[in-house]
């Protein structure tokens, strides 16, 4: 028999608590890319020159620089330099906040542009101010077209929230690893650990469908 | 009411606007016309700084705009801009459109703005259209709100930038109709279109304007019956 699901059944909580681990971790994760995706987006469409170079530099970091090495960076590197120690989930929670408010200012970028420039126009001509404008106008529109995206860049994060297991989170590749610690198999703790990303992935894709759906209702 | 100077603009090496001379009174309707890529659509938009001049100065009510550090955004909200495409706010209902700015940017209280707001539905004919999203409307429709929401901030001026050059035949009319009861309300107005019926039987003046230059500036009946420069007659042969 090569699968032998017996063995691992009783540790299977081990990947069962993980999972909540690894959907409170994205959560927050995203909610943090979210919010300092969105300051830097509004930093690059300011037009003000220096700090739209530190923006683009910030992002070209954060993208081509391996999340692996950006989560040892700061879980290991920081308390060296800084004498002052975070937690595993405090280290992943911050690289990941940091790396996915890089893409999604991008993703941002692209979907303020993409609002037809008529509405600025209409805005403007009204005498609406830039950030009433903004708030109100534009960024509802892109918001709804980038929307697709976004949730790509959702289920992107909780794929690679899998690498915090790396430095120890308890999530539910760690959950899987601690079941072939115990008991000396591979196969099948990776493949519930497979499994549950995947379900977890198709509850996040059909919640996003709905979310989808209506906020394009007035179209 | 408004007063061009000298006005001149120009797009890197292109000169779209040279030596541009033009004074509006109160109440008048002008409507400005000339062949495609004459500079029509930017001198309108100057007048509002949708387009920053290069050169030249424009007076509002005796205000300058064009000097530095005027709060443009005070000025607009007496100027109401009408434009091609309509610009509707797509996630907002017609009734939401209209108010927004009344009541975000003049401060108007809610109750009042909407008052107004429904009024202007009804004076445009789309007093039932008040809860729909921009995206059920019809061009004709999508227009005649457009005009309303820009009157809903009750501007002394009223600029059109070719408002039915994007509809079908059959709606233009409509939007006609409702500008023509406008020019009559005794509201400032520019407008660009290539309409030559409606600017000759509505408007009390035509600026032709072609090569950045504006080569006439006269009453309707005698641009259109007896127009003076060569390249007007041409104009005016391609279009009648």
């Amino acid at each position: 028999m090569i699968l032998d699901f017996k063995t691992v059944a009783k540790y299977i909580p081990l990947i069962i608590n993980g999972i909540w681990v690894t959907l409170l971790f994205t959560f927050f994760s995203m909610i943090a890319g979210f919010v300092l995706g969105t300051l830097l987006t509004l930093i690059k469409v300011s037009g003000k020159k220096i700090p739209v170079v530190l923006a683009n530099v910030y992002t070209s970091i954060f993208r081509g620089t391996p999340l692996l090495v950006q989560l040892f960076l700061i879980y290991y590197a920081t308390p060296q330099v800084t004498g002052y120690s975070i937690t595993a989930l405090q280290a992943a929670v911050l690289t990941f906040g940091l790396n996915a408010a890089a893409y999604i200012s991008e993703i941002m970028r692209g979907g303020i542009m993409s609002v037809d420039k008529g509405q600025r126009e209409a805005a403007m001509s009204l005498g609406v101010p830039y950030k009433l404008m903004m708030s109100k106008i534009v960024f509802p529109q892109a918001l709804r077209m980038i929307l697709p995206s976004l949730v790509n860049e959702a289920i992107g994060l909780l794929k690679s929230s899998s690498l915090v297991a790396m430095i120890g989170v308890t999530d539910v590749m760690r959950g899987a690893q601690m079941i072939q610690n115990i008991t000396y198999r591979a196969f099948e703790p990776y493949l519930l650990a497979a499994a549950t990303y995947y379900v977890l992935v198709m509850i996040l894709t059909l919640f996003a469908n709905r979310l989808e759906r209506r906020v394009r209702r007035s179209d | 009411m408004i007063k061009v100077e000298n006005l001149y603009k120009n797009f890197g090496k292109l000169e779209v606007l040279k030596e541009i001379n033009l004074n509006i009174s109160k109440g008048e309707v002008v409507s400005i016309i000339g062949p495609s890529g004459s500079g029509k659509s930017t001198l309108l938009r100057c007048l509002n700084l949708l387009e920053t001049p290069s050169k030249g100065k424009i007076f509002i009510k005796d205000e300058e705009i064009t000097k530095p550090n005027i709060d443009i955004m005070k000025i607009r909200q007496n100027v109401g801009m009408v434009f091609q495409h309509f610009n509707l706010f797509p996630h907002m209902t017609v009734i939401d459109n209209m108010t927004f700015a009344p009541v975000r940017v003049k401060k108007m209280k809610y109750e009042d703005a909407y008052e107004k707001s429904m009024k202007l539905l009804e004076q445009v004919g789309l007093k039932e259209k008040e809860n729909v999203f921009p995206g059920k409307l019809s061009g004709g429709q999508k227009q005649r709100v457009a005009i309303a929401r820009a009157l809903a901030m009750e501007p002394e001026i009223m600029l059109f930038d070719e408002p039915t050059s994007a509809l079908d035949p059959e709606m233009i009319k409509e939007v006609l109709m409702v500008i023509q009861d406008l020019a009559q309300t005794g509201i400032t107005m520019a407008l660009v279109t290539h309409e030559m019926g409606f600017a000759r039987n509505v408007c009390d003046r035509i600026c032709f304007l072609d090569g950045g230059y504006i080569i006439e500036d006269t009453i309707p009946e005698k641009f259109f019956n007896n127009p003076k420069s060569d390249r007007a007659k041409e104009f005016l042969d391609k279009v009648l």
